[in-house]
Protein backbone atom coordinates (compact mmCIF):
# COMPACT_ATOMS: atom_id res chain seq x y z
CA UNK A 1 0.00 0.00 0.00
CA UNK A 2 1.34 3.40 -0.96
CA UNK A 3 1.42 6.40 1.33
CA UNK A 4 -1.26 8.07 -0.76
CA UNK A 5 -3.44 5.03 -0.48
CA UNK A 6 -3.11 4.89 3.28
CA UNK A 7 -4.06 8.53 3.45
CA UNK A 8 -7.14 7.91 1.34
CA UNK A 9 -8.12 4.98 3.50
CA UNK A 10 -8.22 7.10 6.61
CA UNK A 11 -11.07 5.73 8.69
CA UNK A 12 -13.21 8.89 8.62
CA UNK A 13 -13.75 8.87 4.90
CA UNK A 14 -14.17 5.09 4.72
CA UNK A 15 -16.82 5.17 7.47
CA UNK A 16 -18.64 8.17 6.03
CA UNK A 17 -18.86 6.58 2.61
CA UNK A 18 -19.79 3.27 4.26
CA UNK A 19 -22.70 4.94 6.03
CA UNK A 20 -23.78 6.49 2.75
CA UNK A 21 -23.68 3.05 1.16
CA UNK A 22 -25.89 1.60 3.92
CA UNK A 23 -28.59 4.19 3.19
CA UNK A 24 -28.19 3.58 -0.54
CA UNK A 25 -28.36 -0.22 -0.26
CA UNK A 26 -31.38 -0.26 2.06
CA UNK A 27 -33.29 2.08 -0.23
CA UNK A 28 -32.44 -0.04 -3.29
CA UNK A 29 -33.47 -3.19 -1.42
CA UNK A 30 -36.93 -1.94 -0.56
CA UNK A 31 -37.51 -0.63 -4.05
CA UNK A 32 -37.10 -4.08 -5.59
CA UNK A 33 -40.62 -5.35 -5.01
CA UNK A 34 -39.88 -8.98 -5.78
CA UNK A 35 -36.95 -9.20 -3.34
CA UNK A 36 -39.07 -7.54 -0.67
CA UNK A 37 -41.72 -10.18 -1.11
CA UNK A 38 -39.63 -13.29 -1.55
CA UNK A 39 -36.74 -12.65 0.76
CA UNK A 40 -37.90 -10.07 3.24
CA UNK A 41 -41.26 -11.68 4.03
CA UNK A 42 -40.03 -15.26 3.61
CA UNK A 43 -39.43 -16.20 7.29
CA UNK A 44 -42.76 -14.66 8.30
CA UNK A 45 -44.62 -16.49 5.54
CA UNK A 46 -42.98 -19.82 6.44
CA UNK A 47 -43.78 -19.20 10.09
CA UNK A 48 -47.44 -18.60 9.21
CA UNK A 49 -47.51 -21.82 7.18
CA UNK A 50 -45.94 -23.86 10.02
CA UNK A 51 -48.07 -22.29 12.70
CA UNK A 52 -51.24 -22.91 10.72
CA UNK A 53 -50.30 -26.43 9.63
CA UNK A 54 -49.41 -27.63 13.12
CA UNK A 55 -51.93 -25.59 15.07
CA UNK A 56 -53.81 -28.70 16.20
CA UNK A 57 -50.69 -30.55 17.37
CA UNK A 58 -50.16 -31.15 21.07
CA UNK A 59 -47.76 -28.82 22.87
CA UNK A 60 -44.10 -29.79 22.86
CA UNK A 61 -42.01 -30.50 25.98
CA UNK A 62 -44.87 -31.02 28.41
CA UNK A 63 -43.79 -31.96 31.94
CA UNK A 64 -45.08 -35.25 33.37
CA UNK A 65 -47.62 -33.24 35.32
CA UNK A 66 -49.05 -31.84 32.06
CA UNK A 67 -47.72 -28.27 32.41
CA UNK A 68 -44.93 -26.25 30.74
CA UNK A 69 -45.50 -27.31 27.13
CA UNK A 70 -45.04 -24.79 24.31
CA UNK A 71 -46.90 -24.63 21.00
CA UNK A 72 -45.34 -25.95 17.81
CA UNK A 73 -45.31 -22.36 16.55
CA UNK A 74 -43.24 -21.30 19.55
CA UNK A 75 -40.91 -24.24 19.02
CA UNK A 76 -40.23 -23.29 15.40
CA UNK A 77 -39.75 -19.58 16.00
CA UNK A 78 -36.02 -19.69 16.92
CA UNK A 79 -35.27 -21.77 13.82
CA UNK A 80 -37.02 -19.28 11.58
CA UNK A 81 -35.21 -16.38 13.23
CA UNK A 82 -31.98 -18.21 12.41
CA UNK A 83 -33.19 -18.84 8.85
CA UNK A 84 -33.90 -15.13 8.44
CA UNK A 85 -30.37 -14.24 9.49
CA UNK A 86 -28.79 -16.82 7.20
CA UNK A 87 -31.00 -15.98 4.23
CA UNK A 88 -30.58 -12.21 4.52
CA UNK A 89 -26.88 -12.42 5.12
CA UNK A 90 -25.35 -15.27 3.23
CA UNK A 91 -27.87 -16.17 0.56
CA UNK A 92 -29.33 -12.84 -0.52
CA UNK A 93 -26.09 -10.97 -0.14
CA UNK A 94 -24.09 -13.63 -1.99
CA UNK A 95 -26.53 -13.64 -4.90
CA UNK A 96 -26.89 -9.86 -4.96
CA UNK A 97 -23.13 -9.29 -5.12
CA UNK A 98 -22.69 -11.93 -7.85
CA UNK A 99 -25.37 -10.15 -9.85
CA UNK A 100 -23.80 -6.75 -9.25
CA UNK A 101 -20.55 -8.18 -10.53
CA UNK A 102 -22.17 -9.41 -13.70
CA UNK A 103 -24.37 -6.38 -14.44
CA UNK A 104 -21.47 -3.93 -14.23
CA UNK A 105 -22.39 -2.27 -10.91
CA UNK A 106 -19.15 -3.46 -9.32
CA UNK A 107 -17.12 -2.50 -12.35
CA UNK A 108 -18.40 1.05 -12.05
CA UNK A 109 -17.78 1.18 -8.31
CA UNK A 110 -14.34 -0.37 -8.79
CA UNK A 111 -13.39 2.47 -11.14
CA UNK A 112 -14.50 5.06 -8.59
CA UNK A 113 -12.69 6.15 -5.43
CA UNK A 114 -15.10 4.19 -3.22
CA UNK A 115 -12.94 2.16 -0.79
CA UNK A 116 -13.72 -1.53 -0.87
CA UNK A 117 -14.18 -1.50 2.90
CA UNK A 118 -16.91 1.16 2.53
CA UNK A 119 -18.63 -1.14 0.10
CA UNK A 120 -18.42 -4.00 2.62
CA UNK A 121 -19.76 -1.74 5.39
CA UNK A 122 -22.65 -0.81 3.14
CA UNK A 123 -23.48 -4.45 2.51
CA UNK A 124 -23.14 -5.55 6.14
CA UNK A 125 -25.04 -2.51 7.41
CA UNK A 126 -27.90 -3.01 4.98
CA UNK A 127 -28.14 -6.68 5.98
CA UNK A 128 -28.28 -5.64 9.62
CA UNK A 129 -31.04 -3.11 8.97
CA UNK A 130 -33.16 -5.35 6.74
CA UNK A 131 -32.72 -8.41 8.95
CA UNK A 132 -33.66 -6.40 12.06
CA UNK A 133 -36.85 -5.11 10.46
CA UNK A 134 -37.60 -8.59 9.15
CA UNK A 135 -37.16 -9.95 12.65
CA UNK A 136 -39.42 -7.36 14.27
CA UNK A 137 -42.12 -8.35 11.79
CA UNK A 138 -41.65 -12.06 12.47
CA UNK A 139 -41.67 -11.60 16.26
CA UNK A 140 -44.71 -9.34 16.08
CA UNK A 141 -46.65 -11.89 14.05
CA UNK A 142 -45.57 -14.75 16.32
CA UNK A 143 -46.33 -12.89 19.53
CA UNK A 144 -49.47 -10.99 18.61
CA UNK A 145 -51.20 -13.56 16.40
CA UNK A 146 -50.03 -16.83 17.93
CA UNK A 147 -49.27 -15.86 21.50
CA UNK A 148 -45.66 -17.06 21.30
CA UNK A 149 -43.68 -15.94 24.31
CA UNK A 150 -40.76 -13.55 23.68
CA UNK A 151 -37.59 -13.80 25.78
CA UNK A 152 -38.77 -13.29 29.33
CA UNK A 153 -35.87 -11.49 31.04
CA UNK A 154 -32.73 -9.46 30.45
CA UNK A 155 -30.50 -12.56 30.33
CA UNK A 156 -32.48 -14.03 27.48
CA UNK A 157 -32.76 -10.74 25.59
CA UNK A 158 -29.02 -10.32 25.98
CA UNK A 159 -28.43 -13.81 24.57
CA UNK A 160 -30.74 -12.95 21.70
CA UNK A 161 -28.93 -9.65 21.03
CA UNK A 162 -25.39 -11.00 20.89
CA UNK A 163 -26.33 -14.11 18.92
CA UNK A 164 -28.23 -11.91 16.45
CA UNK A 165 -25.51 -9.29 16.02
CA UNK A 166 -22.68 -11.79 15.77
CA UNK A 167 -24.64 -13.98 13.34
CA UNK A 168 -25.49 -11.02 11.14
CA UNK A 169 -21.89 -9.88 10.98
CA UNK A 170 -20.77 -13.44 10.22
CA UNK A 171 -23.50 -13.95 7.61
CA UNK A 172 -22.60 -10.68 5.87
CA UNK A 173 -18.91 -11.47 5.53
CA UNK A 174 -19.69 -15.04 4.46
CA UNK A 175 -22.12 -13.62 1.89
CA UNK A 176 -19.35 -11.43 0.48
CA UNK A 177 -16.99 -14.41 0.51
CA UNK A 178 -19.43 -16.77 -1.20
CA UNK A 179 -20.28 -14.25 -3.92
CA UNK A 180 -17.10 -15.09 -5.79
CA UNK A 181 -18.07 -18.73 -6.34
CA UNK A 182 -20.76 -18.37 -9.03
CA UNK A 183 -19.16 -17.59 -12.37
CA UNK A 184 -22.09 -15.49 -13.58
CA UNK A 185 -24.92 -13.55 -12.00
CA UNK A 186 -27.41 -15.83 -13.68
CA UNK A 187 -25.96 -18.96 -12.08
CA UNK A 188 -25.73 -17.31 -8.65
CA UNK A 189 -29.04 -18.59 -7.28
CA UNK A 190 -28.44 -22.08 -8.64
CA UNK A 191 -25.04 -22.26 -6.94
CA UNK A 192 -25.76 -20.54 -3.63
CA UNK A 193 -29.33 -21.59 -2.74
CA UNK A 194 -28.65 -25.37 -2.54
CA UNK A 195 -25.61 -24.89 -0.29
CA UNK A 196 -27.69 -22.88 2.15
CA UNK A 197 -30.70 -25.17 1.87
CA UNK A 198 -28.66 -28.23 2.83
CA UNK A 199 -27.07 -26.32 5.71
CA UNK A 200 -30.42 -25.14 6.99
CA UNK A 201 -31.88 -28.65 6.92
CA UNK A 202 -28.97 -30.39 8.63
CA UNK A 203 -28.82 -27.56 11.16
CA UNK A 204 -32.36 -28.08 12.36
CA UNK A 205 -33.84 -24.84 11.14
CA UNK A 206 -37.00 -26.37 9.70
CA UNK A 207 -37.53 -29.27 12.09
CA UNK A 208 -36.42 -30.68 15.39
CA UNK A 209 -32.66 -30.73 15.46
CA UNK A 210 -32.53 -33.35 18.21
CA UNK A 211 -34.37 -35.78 15.90
CA UNK A 212 -31.35 -35.91 13.60
CA UNK A 213 -28.91 -38.83 13.98
CA UNK A 214 -26.06 -38.04 16.31
CA UNK A 215 -23.35 -38.14 13.61
CA UNK A 216 -25.28 -35.62 11.49
CA UNK A 217 -25.62 -33.34 14.50
CA UNK A 218 -21.86 -33.55 14.91
CA UNK A 219 -21.28 -32.72 11.24
CA UNK A 220 -23.71 -29.79 11.47
CA UNK A 221 -21.72 -28.61 14.47
CA UNK A 222 -18.81 -27.68 12.20
CA UNK A 223 -20.99 -25.21 10.32
CA UNK A 224 -22.38 -21.97 11.65
CA UNK A 225 -26.11 -22.33 10.95
CA UNK A 226 -26.61 -24.94 13.67
CA UNK A 227 -25.10 -22.58 16.23
CA UNK A 228 -27.22 -19.63 15.15
CA UNK A 229 -30.32 -21.80 15.58
CA UNK A 230 -29.11 -23.19 18.91
CA UNK A 231 -28.27 -19.71 20.18
CA UNK A 232 -31.74 -18.53 19.22
CA UNK A 233 -33.31 -21.53 20.98
CA UNK A 234 -31.38 -20.57 24.11
CA UNK A 235 -32.97 -17.12 23.94
CA UNK A 236 -36.54 -18.12 23.10
CA UNK A 237 -37.18 -21.58 24.59
CA UNK A 238 -37.63 -22.45 28.27
CA UNK A 239 -34.34 -23.31 30.00
CA UNK A 240 -35.15 -26.99 30.50
CA UNK A 241 -35.26 -27.48 26.69
CA UNK A 242 -31.47 -27.33 26.82
CA UNK A 243 -31.58 -30.99 27.88
CA UNK A 244 -32.68 -31.86 24.32
CA UNK A 245 -29.52 -30.36 22.78
CA UNK A 246 -26.70 -32.64 21.69
CA UNK A 247 -24.69 -32.17 24.87
CA UNK A 248 -27.59 -31.43 27.13
CA UNK A 249 -26.74 -27.73 27.46
CA UNK A 250 -27.06 -24.60 25.28
CA UNK A 251 -23.31 -24.68 24.73
CA UNK A 252 -23.24 -20.89 24.28
CA UNK A 253 -19.47 -20.72 24.67
CA UNK A 254 -19.01 -23.08 21.73
CA UNK A 255 -21.65 -21.16 19.78
CA UNK A 256 -19.76 -17.90 20.25
CA UNK A 257 -16.47 -19.55 19.34
CA UNK A 258 -17.83 -21.14 16.15
CA UNK A 259 -19.56 -17.92 15.05
CA UNK A 260 -16.41 -15.86 15.63
CA UNK A 261 -14.32 -18.47 13.81
CA UNK A 262 -16.62 -18.39 10.78
CA UNK A 263 -16.63 -14.59 10.88
CA UNK A 264 -12.84 -14.63 10.66
CA UNK A 265 -12.98 -17.19 7.83
CA UNK A 266 -15.51 -14.98 6.05
CA UNK A 267 -13.43 -11.82 6.55
CA UNK A 268 -10.27 -13.45 5.23
CA UNK A 269 -12.15 -14.98 2.30
CA UNK A 270 -13.86 -11.67 1.51
CA UNK A 271 -10.63 -9.68 1.64
CA UNK A 272 -8.62 -12.23 -0.34
CA UNK A 273 -11.14 -13.25 -2.99
CA UNK A 274 -13.24 -10.14 -3.47
CA UNK A 275 -12.67 -8.52 -6.87
CA UNK A 276 -14.57 -5.62 -8.39
CA UNK A 277 -14.24 -7.40 -11.74
CA UNK A 278 -13.36 -10.96 -12.65
CA UNK A 279 -9.66 -11.12 -13.39
CA UNK A 280 -8.93 -12.31 -16.89
CA UNK A 281 -5.80 -14.35 -16.23
CA UNK B 1 5.27 19.29 -18.75
CA UNK B 2 4.77 15.72 -17.61
CA UNK B 3 2.84 13.18 -19.60
CA UNK B 4 -0.50 12.10 -18.17
CA UNK B 5 -0.33 8.70 -19.82
CA UNK B 6 2.90 6.91 -20.69
CA UNK B 7 2.67 3.50 -22.31
CA UNK B 8 5.80 1.63 -23.34
CA UNK B 9 5.83 -1.67 -25.19
CA UNK B 10 2.46 -2.70 -23.72
CA UNK B 11 1.49 -6.35 -24.25
CA UNK B 12 -1.48 -8.46 -23.32
CA UNK B 13 -1.84 -12.18 -23.92
CA UNK B 14 -4.82 -14.40 -23.16
CA UNK B 15 -3.32 -17.88 -23.18
CA UNK B 16 -1.86 -18.30 -26.67
CA UNK B 17 -3.73 -15.39 -28.16
CA UNK B 18 -1.93 -12.05 -28.32
CA UNK B 19 -4.34 -9.17 -27.86
CA UNK B 20 -1.75 -6.40 -27.67
CA UNK B 21 1.85 -6.34 -28.68
CA UNK B 22 4.45 -3.59 -28.38
CA UNK B 23 2.06 -0.66 -28.12
CA UNK B 24 3.72 2.61 -27.05
CA UNK B 25 2.34 6.13 -26.81
CA UNK B 26 2.15 9.11 -24.49
CA UNK B 27 -0.66 11.56 -23.85
CA UNK B 28 0.22 15.05 -22.66
CA UNK B 29 -1.73 17.09 -20.13
CA UNK B 30 -4.78 18.75 -21.69
CA UNK B 31 -4.59 16.67 -24.82
CA UNK B 32 -7.48 14.75 -26.38
CA UNK B 33 -6.20 11.50 -27.76
CA UNK B 34 -8.26 9.07 -29.82
CA UNK B 35 -7.57 5.38 -30.09
CA UNK B 36 -8.92 4.04 -33.37
CA UNK B 37 -9.11 0.57 -34.80
CA UNK B 38 -11.47 -2.14 -35.94
CA UNK B 39 -13.42 -4.34 -33.51
CA UNK B 40 -11.10 -6.68 -31.66
CA UNK B 41 -8.04 -4.56 -32.46
CA UNK B 42 -7.15 -4.10 -28.81
CA UNK B 43 -8.62 -0.65 -28.11
CA UNK B 44 -10.71 -1.74 -25.16
CA UNK B 45 -7.95 -3.96 -23.83
CA UNK B 46 -5.60 -0.95 -23.89
CA UNK B 47 -8.08 1.39 -22.24
CA UNK B 48 -9.04 -1.17 -19.59
CA UNK B 49 -5.40 -1.75 -18.69
CA UNK B 50 -5.00 2.02 -18.26
CA UNK B 51 -8.21 2.20 -16.18
CA UNK B 52 -6.83 -0.48 -13.87
CA UNK B 53 -9.37 -3.17 -14.76
CA UNK B 54 -7.01 -5.53 -16.54
CA UNK B 55 -3.49 -6.60 -15.87
CA UNK B 56 -0.91 -6.22 -18.59
CA UNK B 57 1.26 -9.15 -19.63
CA UNK B 58 4.26 -7.02 -20.53
CA UNK B 59 5.61 -3.51 -20.92
CA UNK B 60 5.06 -0.52 -18.66
CA UNK B 61 2.11 1.77 -18.14
CA UNK B 62 1.94 4.98 -16.09
CA UNK B 63 -1.25 6.95 -15.68
CA UNK B 64 -0.94 10.23 -13.76
CA UNK B 65 2.48 8.96 -12.75
CA UNK B 66 1.14 5.75 -11.19
CA UNK B 67 1.01 2.12 -12.33
CA UNK B 68 -2.72 1.55 -12.92
CA UNK B 69 -2.35 -2.13 -12.03
CA UNK B 70 -1.70 -1.29 -8.38
CA UNK B 71 -3.20 2.21 -8.05
CA UNK B 72 -5.43 3.03 -5.11
CA UNK B 73 -8.47 5.16 -4.37
CA UNK B 74 -6.57 8.48 -4.37
CA UNK B 75 -5.61 7.79 -7.96
CA UNK B 76 -9.17 6.77 -8.83
CA UNK B 77 -10.38 10.12 -7.50
CA UNK B 78 -8.35 11.82 -10.28
CA UNK B 79 -9.72 9.82 -13.19
CA UNK B 80 -13.17 9.50 -14.74
CA UNK B 81 -14.34 6.41 -16.57
CA UNK B 82 -17.11 6.04 -19.12
CA UNK B 83 -17.28 2.32 -19.78
CA UNK B 84 -18.21 0.86 -23.12
CA UNK B 85 -21.46 -0.58 -21.87
CA UNK B 86 -23.48 -0.52 -18.72
CA UNK B 87 -26.36 -2.81 -17.98
CA UNK B 88 -27.25 -2.05 -14.39
CA UNK B 89 -31.01 -1.72 -14.19
CA UNK B 90 -31.18 0.49 -11.15
CA UNK B 91 -34.24 1.47 -9.18
CA UNK B 92 -32.46 4.69 -8.26
CA UNK B 93 -33.30 7.91 -10.05
CA UNK B 94 -30.81 9.69 -12.26
CA UNK B 95 -30.24 12.41 -9.66
CA UNK B 96 -29.83 9.95 -6.78
CA UNK B 97 -27.28 7.90 -8.67
CA UNK B 98 -25.30 10.95 -9.72
CA UNK B 99 -25.36 12.48 -6.23
CA UNK B 100 -24.30 9.14 -4.73
CA UNK B 101 -21.32 8.67 -7.04
CA UNK B 102 -20.41 12.36 -6.63
CA UNK B 103 -20.11 11.77 -2.87
CA UNK B 104 -17.15 9.42 -3.49
CA UNK B 105 -15.04 12.27 -4.89
CA UNK B 106 -13.22 14.97 -2.94
CA UNK B 107 -14.42 17.96 -4.99
CA UNK B 108 -17.18 16.88 -7.33
CA UNK B 109 -18.94 18.96 -9.94
CA UNK B 110 -22.37 20.13 -8.70
CA UNK B 111 -25.04 17.57 -9.61
CA UNK B 112 -27.35 20.04 -11.34
CA UNK B 113 -24.50 21.43 -13.40
CA UNK B 114 -23.54 17.90 -14.46
CA UNK B 115 -27.13 17.02 -15.39
CA UNK B 116 -27.34 20.20 -17.42
CA UNK B 117 -24.04 19.47 -19.15
CA UNK B 118 -25.23 16.11 -20.46
CA UNK B 119 -28.79 17.24 -21.11
CA UNK B 120 -30.49 15.11 -18.47
CA UNK B 121 -32.06 17.90 -16.40
CA UNK B 122 -35.57 16.84 -17.40
CA UNK B 123 -34.82 13.23 -16.46
CA UNK B 124 -33.40 13.99 -13.01
CA UNK B 125 -36.28 12.18 -11.30
CA UNK B 126 -36.54 9.32 -13.79
CA UNK B 127 -35.59 5.85 -12.56
CA UNK B 128 -32.49 4.60 -14.34
CA UNK B 129 -34.19 1.43 -15.57
CA UNK B 130 -36.81 3.56 -17.33
CA UNK B 131 -34.24 5.53 -19.39
CA UNK B 132 -33.86 4.96 -23.12
CA UNK B 133 -30.52 3.60 -24.37
CA UNK B 134 -29.24 7.00 -25.50
CA UNK B 135 -30.20 8.68 -22.22
CA UNK B 136 -28.57 5.90 -20.22
CA UNK B 137 -25.43 6.62 -22.15
CA UNK B 138 -25.67 10.29 -21.19
CA UNK B 139 -25.93 9.19 -17.57
CA UNK B 140 -22.77 7.11 -18.05
CA UNK B 141 -21.03 10.23 -19.32
CA UNK B 142 -22.40 12.26 -16.40
CA UNK B 143 -21.07 9.68 -13.93
CA UNK B 144 -17.69 9.83 -15.67
CA UNK B 145 -17.33 13.61 -15.37
CA UNK B 146 -19.03 14.30 -12.01
CA UNK B 147 -15.75 13.83 -10.11
CA UNK B 148 -13.97 16.58 -12.14
CA UNK B 149 -11.36 14.12 -13.41
CA UNK B 150 -7.94 15.22 -14.58
CA UNK B 151 -8.04 12.34 -17.04
CA UNK B 152 -11.25 11.13 -18.62
CA UNK B 153 -11.59 7.77 -20.36
CA UNK B 154 -14.34 7.67 -22.95
CA UNK B 155 -14.84 4.19 -24.40
CA UNK B 156 -17.18 4.54 -27.40
CA UNK B 157 -19.14 7.23 -25.63
CA UNK B 158 -21.66 8.18 -28.32
CA UNK B 159 -22.91 4.73 -29.31
CA UNK B 160 -26.69 4.99 -29.53
CA UNK B 161 -26.77 8.79 -29.66
CA UNK B 162 -28.91 10.56 -32.24
CA UNK B 163 -27.10 13.20 -34.32
CA UNK B 164 -28.25 16.07 -32.11
CA UNK B 165 -27.14 14.29 -28.94
CA UNK B 166 -23.75 13.63 -30.53
CA UNK B 167 -23.34 17.33 -31.34
CA UNK B 168 -24.20 18.21 -27.76
CA UNK B 169 -21.74 15.62 -26.55
CA UNK B 170 -19.03 17.09 -28.76
CA UNK B 171 -19.73 20.52 -27.27
CA UNK B 172 -19.42 19.02 -23.82
CA UNK B 173 -16.06 17.40 -24.63
CA UNK B 174 -14.86 20.68 -26.06
CA UNK B 175 -15.82 22.42 -22.81
CA UNK B 176 -14.02 19.76 -20.77
CA UNK B 177 -10.95 20.32 -22.94
CA UNK B 178 -11.10 24.03 -22.21
CA UNK B 179 -11.23 23.20 -18.50
CA UNK B 180 -7.94 21.38 -19.02
CA UNK B 181 -9.20 17.79 -18.86
CA UNK B 182 -7.01 15.23 -20.59
CA UNK B 183 -9.16 12.82 -22.59
CA UNK B 184 -8.54 9.34 -23.94
CA UNK B 185 -11.25 8.45 -26.41
CA UNK B 186 -12.09 5.36 -28.41
CA UNK B 187 -14.71 5.60 -31.11
CA UNK B 188 -15.89 4.01 -34.32
CA UNK B 189 -17.01 7.39 -35.66
CA UNK B 190 -14.03 8.82 -37.52
CA UNK B 191 -15.72 12.21 -37.85
CA UNK B 192 -15.97 12.26 -34.08
CA UNK B 193 -12.27 11.52 -33.69
CA UNK B 194 -11.43 14.18 -36.29
CA UNK B 195 -13.66 16.75 -34.59
CA UNK B 196 -12.48 16.18 -31.04
CA UNK B 197 -8.95 14.88 -30.94
CA UNK B 198 -5.57 16.52 -31.10
CA UNK B 199 -3.84 13.27 -31.95
CA UNK B 200 -4.95 9.80 -32.93
CA UNK B 201 -3.40 6.36 -32.78
CA UNK B 202 -4.56 3.55 -35.03
CA UNK B 203 -4.25 0.00 -33.79
CA UNK B 204 -5.13 -3.22 -35.57
CA UNK B 205 -4.58 -6.80 -34.44
CA UNK B 206 -3.01 -5.53 -31.25
CA UNK B 207 -0.28 -3.47 -32.96
CA UNK B 208 0.12 0.25 -33.29
CA UNK B 209 -0.08 1.10 -37.02
CA UNK B 210 0.33 4.84 -36.82
CA UNK B 211 0.16 7.74 -34.44
CA UNK B 212 0.07 11.48 -35.01
CA UNK B 213 -2.10 14.57 -35.40
CA UNK B 214 -5.46 14.01 -37.11
CA UNK B 215 -4.15 15.54 -40.36
CA UNK B 216 -0.78 13.83 -40.05
CA UNK B 217 -1.44 10.11 -39.95
CA UNK B 218 -1.34 7.72 -42.87
CA UNK B 219 1.07 7.81 -45.76
CA UNK B 220 1.56 11.18 -47.52
CA UNK B 221 0.01 9.62 -50.65
CA UNK B 222 -3.13 8.75 -48.74
CA UNK B 223 -3.60 12.41 -47.87
CA UNK B 224 -3.17 13.83 -51.43
CA UNK B 225 -6.29 15.88 -52.29
CA UNK B 226 -8.80 14.51 -54.78
CA UNK B 227 -10.29 16.54 -57.63
CA UNK B 228 -13.52 15.34 -59.20
CA UNK B 229 -15.45 16.68 -62.15
CA UNK B 230 -17.76 15.53 -64.90
CA UNK B 231 -17.51 16.04 -68.66
CA UNK B 232 -18.72 14.35 -71.85
CA UNK B 233 -16.66 11.23 -71.02
CA UNK B 234 -18.23 10.83 -67.58
CA UNK B 235 -16.91 11.25 -64.04
CA UNK B 236 -13.18 11.89 -63.49
CA UNK B 237 -11.24 11.62 -60.28
CA UNK B 238 -7.61 12.71 -60.03
CA UNK B 239 -5.36 12.92 -57.02
CA UNK B 240 -2.96 15.83 -57.07
CA UNK B 241 -0.91 17.92 -54.70
CA UNK B 242 -1.91 21.04 -56.67
CA UNK B 243 -5.69 20.80 -56.97
CA UNK B 244 -6.35 24.50 -57.63
CA UNK B 245 -3.90 24.47 -60.54
CA UNK B 246 -5.64 21.43 -61.98
CA UNK B 247 -9.06 23.08 -61.75
CA UNK B 248 -7.72 26.24 -63.37
CA UNK B 249 -6.35 24.17 -66.21
CA UNK B 250 -9.69 22.40 -66.62
CA UNK B 251 -11.52 25.71 -66.92
CA UNK B 252 -8.98 26.97 -69.40
CA UNK B 253 -9.07 23.91 -71.67
CA UNK B 254 -12.86 23.54 -71.62
CA UNK B 255 -13.41 27.26 -71.91
CA UNK B 256 -16.23 27.05 -69.33
CA UNK B 257 -17.08 25.91 -65.81
CA UNK B 258 -16.69 22.10 -65.53
CA UNK B 259 -19.73 20.25 -64.15
CA UNK B 260 -19.88 18.93 -60.55
CA UNK B 261 -16.37 20.09 -59.73
CA UNK B 262 -15.21 19.14 -56.27
CA UNK B 263 -11.88 19.41 -54.42
CA UNK B 264 -11.65 17.23 -51.37
CA UNK B 265 -8.98 16.34 -48.85
CA UNK B 266 -9.26 12.68 -47.90
CA UNK B 267 -11.18 12.42 -44.64
CA UNK B 268 -9.71 10.75 -41.58
CA UNK B 269 -12.01 7.87 -42.41
CA UNK B 270 -10.45 7.33 -45.83
CA UNK B 271 -6.92 7.64 -44.52
CA UNK B 272 -7.82 5.29 -41.69
CA UNK B 273 -9.40 2.67 -43.93
CA UNK B 274 -6.37 2.68 -46.15
CA UNK B 275 -4.10 2.29 -43.13
CA UNK B 276 -6.10 -0.66 -41.87
CA UNK B 277 -6.12 -2.22 -45.33
CA UNK B 278 -2.35 -1.86 -45.75
CA UNK B 279 -1.64 -2.76 -42.12
CA UNK B 280 -3.90 -5.79 -42.14
CA UNK B 281 -1.76 -7.46 -44.80
CA UNK B 282 1.43 -6.85 -42.86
Amino acid sequence: MTVAERRALRPGRTLRLGAGRVVWEVRQYFRERDTVFFTFLFPTVIFLVFAAAFSSRDPIGVRPDGTGGISVAAYYLPGLVAAGVVLSGIQNLGIAIAQERSDGTLKRLGGSPLPVVSYFIGKAGSVLVTAAIQLVLLLAVAHLLFGVALPGDATHWFRFAWVFLLSILMAAVLGIGISGIPRTGRSASAVIVPILLVLQFVSGVYFTFSDLPDWLQTVAGFFPVKWVAQGMRSAFLPERFAAAEQHGTWDLGTAALVLVAWTVVGLVAARLTFRWVRRDG
Amino acid sequence: MTSVVEVEDLAKRYGDRTALDGVSFTIERGETFALLGPNGAGKSTTIEILEGYRRRSGGTARVLGVDPGTAGVDWKARIGIVLQSSTEAGTATVREMLAHVASFFPSPRPVDETLEAVGLTDDARTRIRALSGGRRRRLDVALGIVGRPELLFLDEPTTGFDPEARRRFWDLVTRLKHEGTTILLTTHYLDEAAELSDRVAVIASGRLLDIGPVDGIGSPEARIPIVRWRDGDGLHEVRTGEPATLVARLVESAGREPRDVEIRRPSLEEVYLRLIEDGGGA
